[in-house]
């Protein structure tokens, strides 16, 4: 966790990585309608799935706290709207500046450096994402879903979420190709969308497909937000936490690499 | 400053088993308008981009700025403006936040950049278009634009990859003018272009590129003295003629006779009096044109083809 600090551009305002950043609020600056998809879309699922499902299923047992259905499925999809929000901008959206725009090509002229736009790009996305969660945590905290003061961590909890996302997407889509390779990220996300302990416990996988999904990403996000939002504090919540660190750093690494590769051959 | 701007020795670049650049040497002294002249594929692309220090080079020596790029390239950069050969401007911005964003990325303050913006909006005559998107800008437009963004960091040297391919006359003027005022200014120019016209206007210095390596090096008109004779005469074949028989039949008339495919060139250092005997010989030409030898000429007689090629 220290590490990833020292490499997130937060504690140094002049680093150059947050140039993305002022680039990206600007080319935003008159879009910025397209941000309200992000806060409404967990909103529906909260109202759907939570509220009306959970009329059907009744409450649920987590490590002792018995909670309702919506409680038990917010931070799941808390942890959803962290992974979608930092994918959105670190696959595709790179992708076409990359490939399509050029853009890079410009910026690399500058002392910036492929190390730093792929910082700065990930930055760019948590910060969104940040945004995105902070907003659904206001909506589950009106809801009556945060039971535990440890949820004041969700919110740092949805950016290292978002930090894993982001640096795996970045560095995907440095090895895509066309965009008939994007139907590869839908390939993984919808499969982490519904089985990553999100929707039901993960008691109910049999034993052999339990060891799985105890490794996938996203159920290390899900684990680590339902934790925290019902109180259910336990020491693995730091592997969870170091996983999804390491995954970000990986994927920083390999994308900064391939960005220098790919754009100064 | 001390010492060249540009200096390389032996330079090379390899993708794989393809040597795009060759073992070149050259130096660029400051306030220089120095050319890498070349058809497509000569390598002087690849050279531009060793310099403006976003391709490693794989072997040789290169010090810009009396820095060497491996170590230096962040402060090497912050010092050069460059001018791709595509336009790389930000499209999801306008033609103001393309200045500031890129004044940004040289961390200057916005303050300093509005001035500067401002000033060079002026100067590539966009100030009008300032609040527009990049898309809907001319070719000519969107160059200019790209070369006051190359300005905005003050740099001392301006390295430009065939600025004004693809432009219309009226646009490759404007350029050619703002470009000139630069050097007059002080800043040292580089640029590649495959226009003989532009090199000419352009260029106080310059190497002939082919094959990945350098044929000839000096000042244009040098390049025209050393190499070729001071006139060529043009003579435009018939539809029917064979280029390969005229040939033949046309060396008498000059020092050197070169075939083009529906041409043929006769140097000689007096153009009228060779058109005269050409055509009191009763030699059957479509046209016969007199001209000034140029570097297109220079690279012609060096290489044995035509920079189109």
């Amino acid at each position: 966790m220290t590490s990833t600090l020292r490499i997130l551009p937060f504690l140094r305002p002049r680093h150059r990585p947050w140039r993305l950043v002022e680039r990206n609020i600007l080319a935003y600056r008159r879009i910025w309608y397209i941000f309200l998809s992000g806060f409404v879309e967990p909103l529906f699922f909260l109202l759907s799935i939570g509220i009306g499902v959970g009329k059907l299923v009744g409450d649920l047992d987590v490590g002792g706290h018995l909670v309702p259905y919506r409680t038990f499925v917010a931070p799941g999809l808390l942890a959803i709207a962290a992974m979608n929000g930092s994918l959105l901008d670190t696959t595709f959206n790179f992708f076409v500046k990359m490939k399509y725009a050029h853009t890079y090509d410009g910026v690399l002229a500058t002392p910036l450096s492929p190390r730093d736009v792929a910082t700065g790009e990930i930055t760019w996305a948590l910060l969104r994402g940040a945004a995105y969660s902070a907003a659904f945590l206001f909506t589950m905290l009106a809801f009556g879903d945060l039971r535990s003061g440890w949820s004041l961590l969700a919110l740092p909890g949805a950016v290292l979420i978002g930090f894993g996302f982001a640096g795996i997407g970045l560095a995907a889509t440095t090895f895509m190709r066309s965009f008939v390779d994007f139907d590869y990220v839908n390939m993984a996300m919808i499969p982490l969308f519904l089985f990553s302990a999100t929707f039901f416990p993960l008691v109910r996988y049999p034993a052999g497909l339990q060891a799985v999904v105890r490794f996938t990403p996203l159920y290390q996000g899900v684990v680590l937000e339902r934790s925290l939002v019902i109180g259910d504090l336990h020491p693995t919540l730091l592997l969870h936490a170091a996983y999804l660190a390491a995954m970000g750093l990986i994927g920083l690494r390999v994308a900064a690499r391939r960005i220098g590769l790919l754009l100064q051959p | 400053m001390n010492g060249p701007m540009i200096e390389a020795r032996a330079l090379t670049k390899r993708f794989g088993p393809f040597v795009a650049v060759d073992g070149i040497d050259f130096r660029i002294e400051p306030g220089e308008a120095f050319g890498f002249l070349g058809p497509n594929g000569a390598g002087k692309t690849s050279t531009m981009r060793m310099i403006g220090c976003v391709s490693p080079r794989s072997g040789g020596v290169l010090r810009v700025l009396g820095l060497d790029p491996t170590d230096d390239g962040p402060e090497i950069r912050a010092r050069v403006g460059v001018v791709p050969q595509e336009d790389n401007l930000d499209t999801e911005l306008t033609v103001w936040d393309n200045l500031m964003i890129y004044g940004r990325y040289f961390d200057l303050p916005r303050r300093e950049i509005r001035e500067r913006a401002t000033e060079l909006l002026e100067f590539v005559q966009l100030s009008d278009r300032r609040s527009s998107r990049v898309d809907p800008l001319s070719g000519g437009m969107k160059r200019r634009l790209t070369i006051a963004r190359s300005l905005i960091n003050r740099p001392e040297l301006l390295l430009l990859d065939e600025p004004t391919t693809g432009l219309d006359p009226q646009a490759r003027h404007l350029l050619w003018d703002r470009l000139y005022r630069l050097k007059r200014s002080g800043v040292t120019l580089v640029l590649t272009t495959h226009y003989m016209d532009e090199a000419e206007q352009l260029c106080d210095r310059l190497v002939i590129m082919d094959n990945a390596q350098i044929v000839a090096e000096g000042s244009p008109r040098q390049l025209i003295v050393d190499n070729v004779t001071r006139e060529v005469v043009e003579v435009r074949l018939a539809i029917d003629a064979d280029p390969a028989a005229e040939v033949a039949k046309l060396k008498r008339f000059g020092d050197r006779v070169e075939a083009l495919a529906d041409r043929v060139l006769v140097y000689t250092d007096d153009g009228d009096a060779t058109a005269g005997e050409v055509a009191s010989d009763g030699f059957d030409a479509a046209s016969v044109l007199v001209r000034r030898a140029s570097l297109e000429d220079v690279f012609l007689i060096l290489t044995g083809r035509t920079l189109e090629d």
